[in-house]
């Protein structure tokens, strides 16, 4: 009877805790998210369990994104949260126990902009959302696009620029992945500050993406997994 | 004098500018006929004979002349006349200056690192960018607050120009003021590497001035030519003067919530000197027209809340600050600015106009109507792939919505570079055969 009151105690503790890490990290509580893991860590909890409520914990912040009560800086300080969250967990993650992941994605800032944050957002909105992101960095030529899809078979491409210089460099990548014989085997998304319809025909991509949780809708949809 | 008086003297001086030797009695009449519009235009208080229109570009009158802009960064003199032909030939209502962002051999000569430039990390045909980056740290907002000045020579400039690095060791002359301890405070500056800084400086100095040369007489010769100047110097928002390159935008992020008190004492130790900053080059420009471009308060880049809390009290300080010189502010809304329509119509009503990237345009007019010029919104997709006909409709619907009784000037809403000239012209053509008031 004892044993079994101490097993559904702790249970109920457990369960309590996990809701607590997913809730504060919704509601971006640094200290106390950070409290809640090392507690729990402390306590021998399973490290995948409680990434797992990290990523459920992400999940409320995208939700929140899409419809407007969080904006950029809430979604760039939950990045700052998750990371020290990672850095405390994964120590203690056994190798071998990455999560099944939706599909993989090639992206990158293209050729002659430099830009980085929007790209960033993006990328890690995508990557909580359970994409594997191939992510080639800023001013990055075609050719490295069309490499890393040969090598990935990444059936998704995120190109990001900020610049009007960027139309011309999305429209030049999307004549590459078509030269090397790849277009009809990815979907191509574009974004950015000044990126529209009438830019997204301009280069002949599949779709623009106005933010970030748009790109990670986008995406779902294209593998399937909305 | 009061505020409006003060405004008005500085209206004055603009419209019949000292000293100018107009090239005809045509020039003349074209100034004179462009600055009515455009005073009439911002202050609200007369309808203009038509709708204005600004052409504000950034490298486009490079690439319109076939230069790159590694070229108009380092020649001045070519730069004064392709941005002498690109207004001639587009005939706006203004000229913004032959601001290309140099004197590029300036930023040479003192290893520049904040930003990269035609030729020095971009391509030499491409235009500038940013450098994202922490350039101020977390934990340095009480040293920033404390002295500016001291913080700047001796932390941020060090930073941002690394032939400046061996200012770290400045002394702060504030505490100078015996017989005793002159050795003490002054020996740095006898040693060799801040000896070779100011050398560096000196060098720098030079080529501004010899910019500066430059810059004045284009300045000269389009008033001559019969173009007004839209402006004649900046400011910034004070969260912007923080966000951008000071703390970076990942860096403020974080302060918003680890700090947020910190951010807000420092914009408050910041305004004054950029509330001078923004008269004084009225008055050295004879124009009360100053830009103050807005980055960081854009749609999206924070909630409203947020907006209310770090963004708007300090811009606004800013705004009244300059007014209050006479200063006529013209704000640069760059990015969305549609979710805080509402919130700046708190302000003093016919002191500001308010150019916008991307807006609705229609609700922009109705929040600000009575209250601040509306301006824009030439967007950069339809400048760049867009064709003459699409430039002419969008041009017709922005003077029947935003033109309806004045207080609306055409212009672009972002810095363009190479784009459609004939788009271009088609915009300007239409303004001022369609935004003729009646």
């Amino acid at each position: 009877m004892l044993a079994d009151y101490s097993v559904q105690h702790s249970l109920r503790r457990e369960t309590k805790m996990a809701k607590d890490l997913v809730n504060t990290l919704a509601d971006l509580k640094e200290q106390e998210a950070v409290k809640i893991v090392k507690d729990r860590l402390n306590a021998g909890e399973d490290p995948l369990k409680i990434m797992g409520d990290a990523r459920k914990g992400m999940e409320i912040v995208g939700k929140r994104f899409a419809s407007s009560e969080y904006f950029i800086p809430d979604l760039v300080y939950s990045g700052e949260i998750l990371k020290a969250v990672t850095e405390l967990v994964k120590p203690k993650l056994a190798k071998a126990t990455e999560s099944k992941k939706l599909g993989k994605i090639v992206f990158g800032t293209v050729a002659g902009d430099i830009h980085d944050i929007g790209k960033d957002i993006v990328v890690f909105m995508l990557d909580v959302s359970g994409f594997e992101v191939h992510d080639l960095g800023v001013d990055v030529p075609t050719q490295k696009f069309v490499d890393k899809i040969k090598e990935t078979g990444a059936p998704i491409v995120g190109l990001s620029g900020f610049l009007a210089l960027a139309f011309d460099s999305m429209k030049d990548t999307v004549e590459a992945i078509k030269k090397a014989g790849l277009r009809d085997k990815v979907k191509i998304m574009i974004g950015g500050g000044q990126i529209t319809d009438e830019i997204k025909n301009y280069t002949g991509a599949d779709a623009y993406g106005k933010d970030a949780m748009t790109g990670v809708t986008l995406a779902k949809k294209w593998v399937g997994a909305s | 004098m009061s505020s409006d008086e003060k405004q008005e003297a500085l209206f004055q001086k603009w419209m019949s500018p000292e000293g100018v030797q107009f090239k005809s009695p045509e020039a003349e009449k074209l100034y004179k006929e462009r600055a009515t519009r455009i005073k009439n235009a911002v202050q609200l208080k007369k309808k203009p004979d038509r709708v204005p229109v600004f052409l504000i570009p950034s490298f486009a009158p490079a690439y319109y002349s076939g230069l790159t802009p590694r070229e108009a960064m380092y020649d001045y003199e070519k730069t004064n006349q392709a941005w002498k032909k690109f207004y001639l030939d587009i005939q706006p209502d203004a000229h913004f200056g032959a601001v290309a962002p140099g004197p590029g051999k300036f930023f040479d000569i003192l290893d520049y690192k904040l930003y990269k430039w035609p030729g020095h990390g971009v391509p030499e045909d491409t235009t500038y960018q940013c450098i994202e980056g922490e350039y101020m740290m977390a934990d340095e907002y009480d040293a920033l607050m404390q002295d500016p000045t001291h913080f700047f020579n001796t932390v941020y400039l060090p930073r941002i120009f690394g032939k400046l690095e061996p200012f770290k060791q400045l002394p702060n002359l504030t505490t100078f003021v015996e017989i005793y301890g002159t050795g003490i405070t002054f020996f740095p500056y006898g040693l060799p590497d801040v000896q070779a800084a100011f050398k560096a400086l000196l060098e720098a100095g030079s080529e501004a001035l010899k910019w500066m040369g430059y810059f004045g007489a284009f300045f000269k010769e389009m008033t001559e030519l019969g173009f007004p100047a839209g402006q004649v110097g900046y400011t910034k928002a004070p969260f912007d003067i923080i966000a951008d390159t000071l703390r970076g935008t990942r860096g403020v992020m974080m302060d918003m919530y680890r700090q947020p008190d910190k951010i807000i004492a420092a914009m408050d130790a910041m305004l004054p000197f950029w509330i001078q900053k923004g008269a004084i080059e009225a008055k050295m420009g004879g124009c009360p027209i100053i830009f103050i471009p807005l980055h960081k308060g854009a749609d999206g880049f924070m909630s409203n809340e947020q907006y209310k809390k770090f963004y708007w009290p300090y811009l606004k300080k800013i705004i009244v600050g300059l007014v209050n010189e006479g200063v006529f502010p013209f704000l640069w809304a760059e990015g969305g600015y549609n979710s805080r329509l509402e919130i700046i119509r708190d302000l003093p009503k016919g002191k500001t106009a308010w150019l916008f990237d991307i807006v609705d345009i229609e609700k922009a007019k109705k929040a600000l109507d009575g209250i601040a010029c509306v301006c824009g919104t030439m967007p950069t997709d339809l400048l760049t792939v867009g064709n003459p006909q699409q430039a002419i409709d969008h041009a017709k619907k922005c003077i029947d919505v935003a033109g309806k009784g004045g207080g609306y000037i055409m212009s672009n809403g972002a810095f363009f570079d190479n784009v459609k000239w004939n788009t271009l012209k088609a915009i300007v053509e239409t303004v001022k055969k369609y935004g003729v008031y009646k």
